[in-house]
Formats: structure tokens, sequence, C-alpha cells
């Protein structure tokens, strides 16, 4: 799992209290070289290991550059026009999107409805719900991986197990092309619904308790609370977590790779973009052409996030 | 949903309303509020169902696993298959490795957030507002899209297969910049400047009096960067190759054949794998939730 927070917008719930003056004033602060030492080591790091790569590859990308051999040649944009002609490469985009499309919904609702229950739930089976919902979270990948390869097994794991004992066939869940990446995305939000879930948490436990006082004051019941109050209260966390997951969901690579053992499953039915960079890169050994492969998936990244940052701030001056 | 579930609970953090009487403690049963818990209790045990599953087959004798019907308990419970996992020592490695790596990026991205945090938030330098813009900006950029030349540049530097080499780049997170920067700036100039006439340096300032102001904050990030590094997969997986070097997400991922189809070990391994973190979530769980929620939420 890799969330990163990608977006500078502040959300519904900010703990920090906020400065009014971001900039230090003139002349307390003295102009000095004393904060050019303090930002060095960090801009050395960010240098090395972000710009530099970024560089990189967007150089090799024009070269015809492999692990194989120790010289390359510049090859101008046959890197680029390969990789449109790929079906390889749309496949994997499409499976990468197909992904995105299963998790990004269920990982937002789950969150949520988790979330209002353990809002609403007394507080003594708080600490119980929290451990549930969350400590899947915390699990590295492989063990992941390791529990729902067992619980998919077709012959005597748990699910199919479950299913026999209502009289349904069993599947195979993870050999079946039009299962697999069902069974990784139901993996998925399993693993990582715990994430969404806190920050939900967190955005209600910021809502003042009399905005609901007031309300009930007024008349409204308890559903007419959650529709006028608390989703349009959610709003901003939902536009934030929703965009924080798709942006995660395309970056799919752990479990796909190891629930299918790196083959990509049946056809291929379970590779995304990120498995068909490292095949090229590391398994074909052609880094010109994963270069590239890679700037098209960075493309799409930016191009999901400031679509759905245009989105959200139109709804949010519409409201 | 009653109107008694809503004002059940106590809840820390809920500023109370200016106008409302302090709430006091219901724990009057009513309808509503037994089927939120019983829902909630529900969903809570199906997804603690695949940990049970695992934890349980780890205690069956091997044989036993494979067994048709399915059973859920041991009809033998035996602690065979941790005995064999810890004695073949490999887990026990990658656990040590783990440990290295995350506490090496923990304290790197600590050390170098927290002064570049420092120096966009209380000084002056020429160049400060586009380097800023820079790191907002580095934000955006995917890991995933650089590991092949990365993996070029680590051969180059020769730091493939150290740990080094895995450590490093997952310094590099700029959003923790953001994060303690906006903390930093919240804190009023008084402080700073009493300090300053007293003839105090900016390290000293950092140390003596922005550090101990920003303690949560500073826990929140070390927290969720540690879980981070420990559970990262993709960079550790492409920067070794050597199994006596590998963190417990690669270690597991890729010489899971070597516990073969033995699914009692492979389950015993997996729940030692994910123990360490699982016991600190249930120790410190206050603060991790809070670490997650303030690194994740900015």
């Amino acid at each position: 799992m890799t969330q990163h927070a990608s977006t500078g917008e502040t959300p519904a719930v900010a703990p920090a209290p906020r400065s009014s003056s971001p900039r230090p004033a003139r002349g307390t602060a003295r102009r000095s070289a004393a904060g050019i030492w303090f930002v060095l080591p960090f801009t050395v790091l960010f240098a090395a290991f972000l710009v530099w790569p970024l560089i990189a590859g967007l150089w090799a990308s024009f070269t015809d550059r492999s692990l194989a051999k120790e010289e390359s040649s510049f090859v101008g944009l046959a890197n680029w026009i390969e990789m449109f002609g790929d079906p390889a490469v749309w496949q994997s985009l499409w499976v990468t999107l197909l992904f995105t499309v299963f998790t990004t919904p269920p990982l937002v609702a789950i969150a949520l409805a988790m979330a209002l229950l353990t809002h609403r739930a007394t507080a003594r089976i708080g600490w119980f719900l929290r451990f549930s919902y969350f400590a899947p979270f915390l699990m590295p990948v492989a063990v992941v991986a390791l529990i729902w390869e067992w619980m998919y097994q077709p012959g005597f794991g748990m699910i199919n197990g479950l299913l026999e004992t209502v009289a349904i066939p069993g599947v195979s869940w993870l050999t079946d092309e039009s299962t697999v990446l069902l069974a990784i995305a139901a993996t998925t939000v399993w693993w990582t619904v715990g994430f969404n879930y806190l920050l939900y948490l967190a955005a209600l436990q910021g809502i003042p308790r009399y905005v609901y006082e007031a309300a009930a004051l007024d008349g409204a019941g308890a559903w007419r609370r959650f529709t006028s109050i608390t989703l349009p209260l959610l709003r901003r966390t939902t536009a934030l977590i929703v965009l924080l997951q798709m942006v995660a969901s395309l970056k799919l690579f752990d479990q796909a790779y190891l629930m299918t053992n790196g083959s990509g499953g049946p056809n291929y039915a379970a590779r995304p973009i990120i498995s068909y960079v490292f095949e090229t890169g590391f398994t074909g050994l052609r880094i010109g052409y994963a270069s590239a492969i890679s700037y098209l998936f960075f493309a799409v990244i930016i191009l999901v996030s400031v679509l759905q940052l245009r989105l959200f701030s139109r709804k949010e001056d519409a409201a | 949903m009653t109107t008694a579930t809503l004002t059940a609970a106590e809840r820390p953090g809920t500023p109370a309303g200016p106008a409302s009487p302090q709430p006091r403690r219901r724990f009057k049963v009513t309808p509503g509020g037994t089927a939120i818990a019983v829902l909630a209790l529900f969903l809570a045990v199906v997804w603690l169902m695949p940990l049970v599953w695992a934890v349980l087959t780890s205690l069956k004798p091997e044989p036993e696993t494979t067994a048709v019907p399915v059973r859920w308990l041991p009809l033998e419970p035996t602690f065979e298959a941790y005995r064999t996992v810890i004695a073949q020592g490999e887990l026990m490695r990658w656990l040590m490795n783990s440990v290295i790596v995350s506490v090496l990026v923990t304290a790197l991205t600590l050390v170098t957030c927290v002064m570049a945090a420092y120096a966009f938030s209380k000084t002056e330098f020429w160049g400060r507002t586009w380097l800023f813009a820079l790191f907002v900006a580095g934000i955006l950029v995917p890991p995933q899209a650089l590991i092949v030349p990365l993996f070029d540049e680590m051969t180059f530097l020769g730091l493939v297969d150290t740990y080094w080499g895995v450590a490093l780049p997952q310094v590099v997170a700029p959003v923790m910049i953001f994060i303690l920067k906006r903390f930093f700036d919240a804190i009023p100039r008084d402080y700073e400047e009493a300090a300053r006439i007293d003839g105090a340096g900016h390290l000293r300032v950092l140390w003596n009096v922005v550090l101990p102001m920003s303690v949560p904050i500073l826990a929140a990030v070390g927290i969720f960067t540690f879980v981070q590094a420990w559970n990262n997969f993709l960079w550790p997986f492409v920067a070794t190759t050597d199994p006596a070097l590998m963190t417990v997400p690669v270690g597991l991922g890729t010489v899971q054949s070597a516990y073969g189809i033995l699914y009692a070990q492979q389950m015993a391994a997996s729940v030692l794998g994910a123990l360490p973190l699982i016991v600190v979530f249930m120790l410190f769980q206050r603060q991790v939730v809070r670490g997650v929620t303030d690194a994740g939420l900015k």
C-alpha cells in the first residue's frame, strides 16, 4: 500500500491551528544563509532520487537503453511510437482502470458505513471496532496475499468451503480469467478500507455536536440529519478520499503481482500497467521502452488528479 | 436510529457547543442503538475472519490443513509450524532487516523534513518560494513511475542490495515537509523571537523552542512514515536480490515457495510477519490513529 496524500487541498478537519501570517515578517527573520543549510539535506536527496530519475527516465525513453548491454543510442520517438501501437500497453491500462472502477466505490462507501457505525455505537465497543476495521491495513502486502491465496484456494480454501455449505459449487478464483481481477479487488477492499475509514472517522468527530442538537430541536429526524448535515459536512473529506483512493488504485501492483505469482493472471487479466513496466524493464531488460511506458502512467495519474480537483472545486463553487 | 444514539457516547475531540450542557454518559439500551451495535459487530467479525482463519490454520498439523471438507478448528492444535518457521531463521532475518530499513527511513525523514520545514517556515533565503513550489509539485510524482531509472541509478552508484539503496529513495516524501511546515507556521513568532533576543541560533530555536511544541505532529509523521516503510513492497523488491537483505514483505512475497504448499507454515510465517505492527497498534491505538489521520489528511 502506498497512499500518498497528493493534494494541497485543505481538508474538512485540520487539527493543527493555522497561522494568519504564513510568511515570516520582514526584519524579524533576517535574510540569511542559515535557511539554505537547513533545506540542503532534503534537497540533495530530492535531487538525487526524484528529480534525477525523472530526467534520466525521460532521456532513456528516447534511447534504446537496455540492461543487457553497456552502450545505448538515441532512437528519437521510436519507443513512444511503439508504445502507442502496443496492445499490451492498452490492455494493462484497461486492467488498471477496471480495477480502479471496481475498488473505488466500495472503498469509499464501506469506509463511510464503518465510520458512521463506529461513531454511533457506544464508546465501549469503539476500541474493538477500530481494531477490527483498521488492523488489515497494517499488514504487509505479502502477508495479505498469502492469506487470501489460501482462502481463495479452490480445494480446501475458506471461501469455497463457505460457498459449499450453501450448495454453491466452488470457483477457482485466481486462475479463472473472469474472476481473478475481482478477487484481487475484493482482497484490496478488505486490506485498505481501514485508511479511508480513519479519515472519515476523524472528519465525523470534527462535526460539532450542537449542530445536530439544533437540528433535533427543529424537529429533524435521524435520516434528515444524516442527509442534511452529515453528508454535506463530509463533502470535502469525501472529495479528498475519492481522489486519494483513485490515485492509489491506479498504482496497483503489489497484490496483483503476488497473487498471480508474477504471471499477470490467465491471459494477463490481472496485469496492471506498472506490472507491464516492471516486466519490460526487469524481465525484458528494455530500460528505454519501460521508461516511456512509465511516463504514460505518470501522465494518467496527473490527468486524473487534475480532472478531479477541477470537478470538485466546481462543485464547491456551485454549492 | 433514535435521538438517544446521537448523544450516547462522549467523544474526545468534539467541542461541546456553547449552548449545550455537558452531555451525560448514557448507556440506555435503545432499539436503534442495539441495531447499530449488532451491525457494527457483524461487520467487525467479517473483517476479522481472514485473520482468524490464518491463525487457526497456523495451529493445525500440516496434513489437517488440506482436509476436505474444510474445518475451522484444528483437531490437534500444535505450534509445530511456528517452531519450524523460526528454526529456519530466514523470517527472523527479514524482520531484522525490516526494523533496520524502517528505522533508517523514519529517522532520515524526520531529520531532513523537519530541517527543511523549519527553513521554509521560519527563515528567509534566496529561492525559498520556488524551491517550496518544486517540493510541492514533487508530491504529484508517483514513486512507481521512477523504479526503472532509479534501479539504473542505483546500479551505477553500487547501492543495489544494500540497506542504503533500499532506504534512501523512500526518504524523499515531500508531503511531510508540507505537513510539518503548516504546523510550524502556526507556532507564534513571539517564542522564537524571545529565544533569538537571548542570542540563540536557528539550530537552538529549532531544538529548544519549535520541536518541544511539535511533539504530536512529529509522532504523527514518524508513525506514518514507519508504517509505510515497513509495508513498502515494490522498491525494496526491485532493489534487493539477495534473500539475506530482504525485508518482510519482499522475503515472504518472493521466497514463499520456500514454504511450498505447506499451508500451516505459510500461515505461521504470515502471522509472525504481521504481528509487530499489530501489537504496536494494540498498544498505541490512539497515537497510530492520529498519525494516520494527521499525515493522511493533509
